[in-house]
């Protein structure tokens, strides 16, 4: 029997796009026409003034430790505890849930407001998962 | 809402509480229900609104053999009971009924005819949670934790202390689920759950239920049992996604809930005598108290630690043993308004002496909803 894998997202039309960004290397975000909000999750119209003109745009992937959690029990199928369970407050201002890579999973090591840079992480050849690691220099 | 129109005239939980191997949780439902009935001296047939959460209305009105002219499903998570009492009150005020039952059980340690949580992977939650290892409460609810101690400078220590002093109220309780004494250091030597929260710091897992029943203040003299009247009210939901609160520093649907209920019952913080704050964790009541208003949330680590929470402390809080030490099925709320209504009647097993008014507050999901509920025993 295969190992338990981690949950897989099912993409929906307001979110296809941005599955095919993180498919493609890329943190798409959408960002609204008339009031310039930038927000996440997807939507086709914006959750702050309700406009439905809204663009898609490439983010910097670039952000900050907003919070965590480090889980040790239950642990999710397809994770080894212990492991971080990450909120990243990105440069443009949305949050997102994410995990953190290439840093030891330690309160010592996963300081609050650290830098951090999106990694794109493929787990099958349709979903590409957005993960944070510390950024360099 | 207007004050003091409407009262609970029946309250009782499960007969037992904890481990409940031979109940499935429609009968957990049924058996508080009948015991509410009992003892408001009523027949299930005077029943003529119903509410309840998880189980469908139509489930468990079918399954007591009620047939009601008003009923309330909203399922909010462990807060759906205060949402129910606020909406049961509007409802008998505009006339749509007169004798309301809400009823909440959950076979949460059993698990027996419970239906297990799924989230579907083309939710937003499945898409945008699920797949960085989020695994039931415990690995979602302490998320914001640690950036709340941050901005506002709360401590570990502050922290266990919650736990602490509400285990101090539950051994006044014969039904508390935990009542042995615990300290600082046994709480931050408890086995790891998810960091910065040990064992000691998360809720209890328990099978039981409760029931209330409530109507107009004009009938409420009439039942055996000391009226308990609805003085205000408040309700919100903010985002399923823990990730996605507006800030971790405080909770936007308590600050809408707490504040509300408050501006409703047309009381100030120095008027509350009993308080309850829902505890699925230990952070919970620092956002409750500072987010209802009471102080600054800077001040709420110190505040418990300090013992103004405790037995014989200023501010009585979570006086049963809260979801920590008394029982936590799943959706705690209904056993804080059965302590709030315990406290109004004088037949606490921890009872504050002369108080008159109690709030009770509680939380859905993961800080996803709110309700808040302000009673007292003087009309």
């Amino acid at each position: 029997m295969a190992e338990p894998a981690r949950a897989k997202p099912k993409p929906t039309p307001e979110t296809q796009h941005f599955w095919d960004g993180t498919k493609a290397g890329e943190l798409r975000l959408q960002r609204c026409d008339a009031c310039a909000n930038v927000y996440f999750p997807p939507r086709p119209f914006c959750p702050s003034c309700a406009s439905r003109k809204v663009s898609v745009f490439k983010a910097s992937g670039k952000g900050k430790l907003y919070s965590y959690v480090i889980n040790h029990r239950p642990a999710a199928p397809g994770f080894t505890p212990p492991y971080a369970i990450a909120v990243v407050e990105l440069d443009e201002g949305p949050r997102m849930m994410s995990n953190i890579i290439d840093c030891p999973q330690t309160p010592e090591a996963l300081e609050l407001d650290m830098p951090l840079e999106v990694a794109f992480e493929a787990l099958d050849d349709k979903i590409t998962l957005p993960l944070f690691r510390p950024a360099k220099g | 809402m207007r004050r003091n129109q409407v009262a609970v005239v029946g309250a009782a939980e499960t007969t037992e509480l904890g481990v409940i191997p031979n109940m499935s949780q429609i009968q957990l439902h049924a058996d508080a229900a009948l015991n509410a009935i009992a003892d408001a001296g009523l027949k299930l047939s005077d029943i003529d609104g119903f509410a309840t959460a998880v189980e469908t209305p139509q489930q468990m009105a079918h399954y007591l053999g009620i047939t009601p002219t008003w009923v309330d499903g909203t399922s909010v998570g462990g807060c759906s009971f205060m949402l129910h009492v606020r909406h049961a009150a509007a409802a008998i005020e505009a006339g749509l009924c007169k004798t309301v039952l809400i009823t909440h059980a959950e076979s949460g340690k059993s698990m027996i005819g419970k239906q297990p949580r799924f989230t579907a992977p083309d939710s937003l939650n499945g898409q945008f949670e699920a797949p960085f290892g989020v695994y039931g409460p415990p690995s979602m609810f302490p998320i914001p934790v640690l950036r709340f101690m941050k901005t506002h400078g709360i401590t570990h220590e502050q922290l266990a202390m919650v736990a602490i002093v509400q285990r101090e109220w539950a051994a006044k309780n014969p039904r508390a689920t935990m009542k042995d004494p615990i300290t600082v250091a046994d709480v931050l030597n408890s086995r790891m759950i998810a960091y910065p929260f040990r064992l000691l710091q998360c809720c209890l897992v328990t099978d039981g239920g409760g029931a209330l029943i409530l109507t107009s203040a004009d009938r409420a003299k009439d039942f055996p049992n000391k009226p308990v009247y609805i003085l205000g009210t408040g309700e919100s939901v903010e985002t399923p996604m823990v990730s996605q609160m507006k800030t971790f520093d405080s909770s936007r649907a308590f600050k809408v809930a707490g504040p509300l209920a408050f501006k409703e019952a047309g009381i100030t913080h120095k008027d509350v005598d009993h308080l309850m704050i829902y505890d699925a964790f230990a952070h919970l009541p620092l956002y409750g108290l500072g987010d209802l208003g009471f102080m600054p949330h800077e001040e709420t680590g110190k505040f418990i630690a300090d013992g103004n929470t405790r037995p014989g402390g200023k501010l009585p809080l979570n006086t049963n043993g809260g979801g920590l030490s008394y029982m936590h099925s799943g959706m705690y709320g209904m056993y804080a308004l059965q302590e709030s209504v315990r406290q109004m009647r004088g037949i606490a097993p921890a009872q504050v002496p002369n108080a008159k008014i109690s709030v009770c507050h509680g939380v859905g999901g993961m800080f996803a909803a709110s309700g808040t509920i302000i009673f007292t025993n003087e009309k």
